[in-house]
């Protein structure tokens, strides 16, 4: 009993639990459920019903597709770069699951048999450029897609693995930026620190900067390759894209990674934008004293499950994007990310950084009523913002089609009005 | 050679400048899709749960596995014409014809095989046959254990007529009195009856 207790007051071994424990829930029952919830949704927003035979609800579904993943015959082609091939979709989950290492799931906790004041994080790995590692085990993300289209030897996986890698570069830049934009907001790196000044303040910083969050949930959406953004396995051009060639465990290997990416993303989304742990906006939940609240155990369990509650909303949001928002053509892609959203976020950033020399700095200990002029401030900068795009937008008569500019342009209205007048 | 006028030159809708901003239309799709997400009543209407739940069919229309008709003493109707093996474009029937035992007609099928996996349920068969013989049934949910199995023969689709004369019953009256009673009287057409002409 000792023993549990001081293993449980020593941080590095807190953090194995946590590694352990996060480990196997995300990756062997989240995962599995929310691709049972993707497909109930799914049936849900197409007037079906879903799956409903396996157990009550089709709760055992994910068992069911687990079982078959593992009986069905492994094939590996006899053309493959087998190394890289057999590599691939593990190093994809790998990278998808140790982006967890730094979300800060709930603050601290203060086991009563600790020492007085001391603390442990429920954190795996409290990094001080936590928002770094993010970016850069996010980035990897792509990896595990190009290895395995590479490694495939097959023209649509290779296509479908250059297309993720370019998508991942141009959407590299608008989410860097939106990052940077929070990042000097609290003039931190750190993940549990961003969280602490949301919470405290209530200033969530998606009431400060709502464009730069539209732009890194976007760009979140890209580097998980969901639908716009599924390009790399366009499945009606690539036939399955970077996993043509993958079957059984394999695929199941990058079908995991997938949804383990969804949830690491909107975990940093979350994280940075939409107050991490803290049950509400607007209220303070956090203040550096020893209460309860701040440090117990129980309260612990409570912010784990209001982040787990925004993680969970966070998927529907996918799946409800992915039912709505059709596939980008690629030039359109690329238009979106380098023509719209790099722009847009270059202004987001300059105008965090007039807030911050104009003196307009949010300070977590004044609550939201104490912040409300750097608030309005930087909605106000927001709204110029998108009014700026607005006007652009506005002053661009060009019909955007992808076309060549050298064939000749689409839409002879000469041509309409005598098909008019022929119908008349 | 296309003329001019028949060519139609369709020009891309003008977006307006919120369309150009791509999210207000991201929004407005969105409540749609959330409308049928949340429209319970409409999933359960358009879902059938099949084995426990069947559709209802058209039976007199619905083409599915075959039936060969028996006459109203229980013979079989077929007459062996092969009229519906040379109409099926799936080459799945296969009759072997032999000399009637009634004197009411002159050949009768020995055998009579409809492969149904090879079948693609186009009813032309059915259309062909001169005297009503050979019909498709709204039975559908058709299994068996292997290739084999799935070619039917002469007292199997036999079979599936008792089955399936309740829920479809035989085209009244049947042509298959020969012309002995002109379809109006069915007592007169009796294997024992002599053969008029």
């Amino acid at each position: 009993m000792e023993l549990i207790q001081n293993l449980l007051a020593n941080q590095l071994f807190f953090s194995v639990i946590m590694m352990a424990v996060g480990l196997g829930v995300i990756a062997g029952v989240s995962a599995p459920f929310a691709i049972l919830f993707e497909r109930k949704l799914s049936g849900w927003i197409q007037d079906r019903i879903g799956p409903n035979r396996v157990g009550p609800w089709g709760v055992l579904q994910p068992v069911a597709d687990g079982v078959k993943f593992l009986m069905k015959e492994d094939i590996t082609p006899a053309h493959v770069d087998k190394p890289v091939f057999i590599m691939a979709p593990f190093i994809s989950m790998i990278v998808a699951l140790i982006g967890f290492a730094v979300i800060p799931w709930a603050g601290e906790i203060h086991f009563p048999w600790m020492d007085e004041g001391a603390t442990v994080r429920t954190q795996v790995a409290n990094l001080n450029v936590g928002v770094l590692y993010m970016l850069s085990v996010a980035s990897l993300g792509v990896y595990g897609v190009v290895l395995g289209a590479w490694a495939s030897n097959n023209k649509y996986a290779f296509y479908g693995g250059i297309r993720a890698t370019a998508q991942m570069i141009s959407y590299e830049v608008p989410l860097g930026l939106g990052v940077l934009v929070v990042i000097l907001i609290g003039g931190t790196l750190e993940l549990d620190k961003i969280v602490y000044a949301q919470a405290q303040s209530g200033v969530w910083n998606i009431f400060l900067h709502p464009v730069a969050f539209v732009l890194v949930l976007t760009a979140a959406f890209a580097e998980t390759n969901r639908t716009p953004f599924d390009l790399a396995e366009a499945e009606q051009e690539l036939v399955g894209g970077y996993h043509t060639e993958y079957s059984a465990m394999k695929f199941a290997a990058f079908f995991l990674a997938e949804y383990s990416h969804m949830a690491t993303n909107s975990a940093l989304v979350i994280v940075l934008f939409l107050g991490g742990w803290a049950p509400l906006p607007f209220l303070s939940f956090w203040s550096p004293e020893h209460t309860w609240w701040n440090v117990g155990w129980l309260a612990a369990l409570i912010k784990f499950g209001c982040f787990f509650g925004k993680i969970a909303a966070f998927l529907v949001f996918y799946i409800v994007i992915r039912w709505t928002v059709p596939r980008f053509r690629f030039d359109q892609l690329m238009r979106l990310a380098w023509k719209g959203m790099v722009p847009l976020a270059i202004g987001a950033l300059v105008l965090q950084v007039l807030m911050t020399a104009l003196g307009f700095i949010i300070r977590p200990e004044r609550g939201f009523a104490g912040n409300l002029p750097t608030v309005l401030f930087a909605l106000a900068g927001n709204a110029v913002l998108i009014g700026l795009a607005m006007f652009v937008t506005a002053r661009s008569t060009r019909e955007v089609t992808g076309r060549q500019d050298n064939l000749p342009a689409v839409g002879n209205r000469n041509a309409n009005a005598k098909l008019s007048g022929i119908i008349q | 050679m296309i003329r001019d006028e028949d060519i139609m030159m369709v020009a891309p809708p003008t977006l307006t400048t919120s369309d150009k901003l791509y999210l207000p239309q991201v929004i407005a799709g969105m409540r749609t899709t959330l409308r049928h997400m949340f429209s319970v009543a409409k999933r359960a209407e358009t879902t059938v749960q099949y084995p426990e739940q069947k559709r209802k069919l058209r039976v007199e229309n619905y083409r599915g596995v075959h039936r060969l008709n028996k006459d109203p003493d229980g013979r079989v109707a077929c007459v062996a014409c092969f009229m519906c093996s040379t109409a099926c474009p799936a080459h799945c029937i296969h009759i072997e014809a032999g000399e009637s035992p009634w004197p009411d007609r002159e050949k009768y099928p020995v055998k009579f095989d409809i492969d149904e996996l090879r079948c693609i349920y186009c009813g032309m068969c059915e259309e062909a046959c001169p005297c009503d013989a050979i019909e498709l049934t709204p039975h559908y949910d058709l299994v068996g254990k292997s290739r084999q199995e799935m070619v039917f023969d002469k007292e199997k689709l036999l079979r599936i007529f008792d089955e399936t004369k309740d829920v479809k019953p035989r085209k009244n009256p049947p042509v298959t009195d020969y012309g002995l009673t002109g379809g109006q009287d069915k007592a007169v057409a009796r294997p024992t009856a002599e053969r008029k002409v």
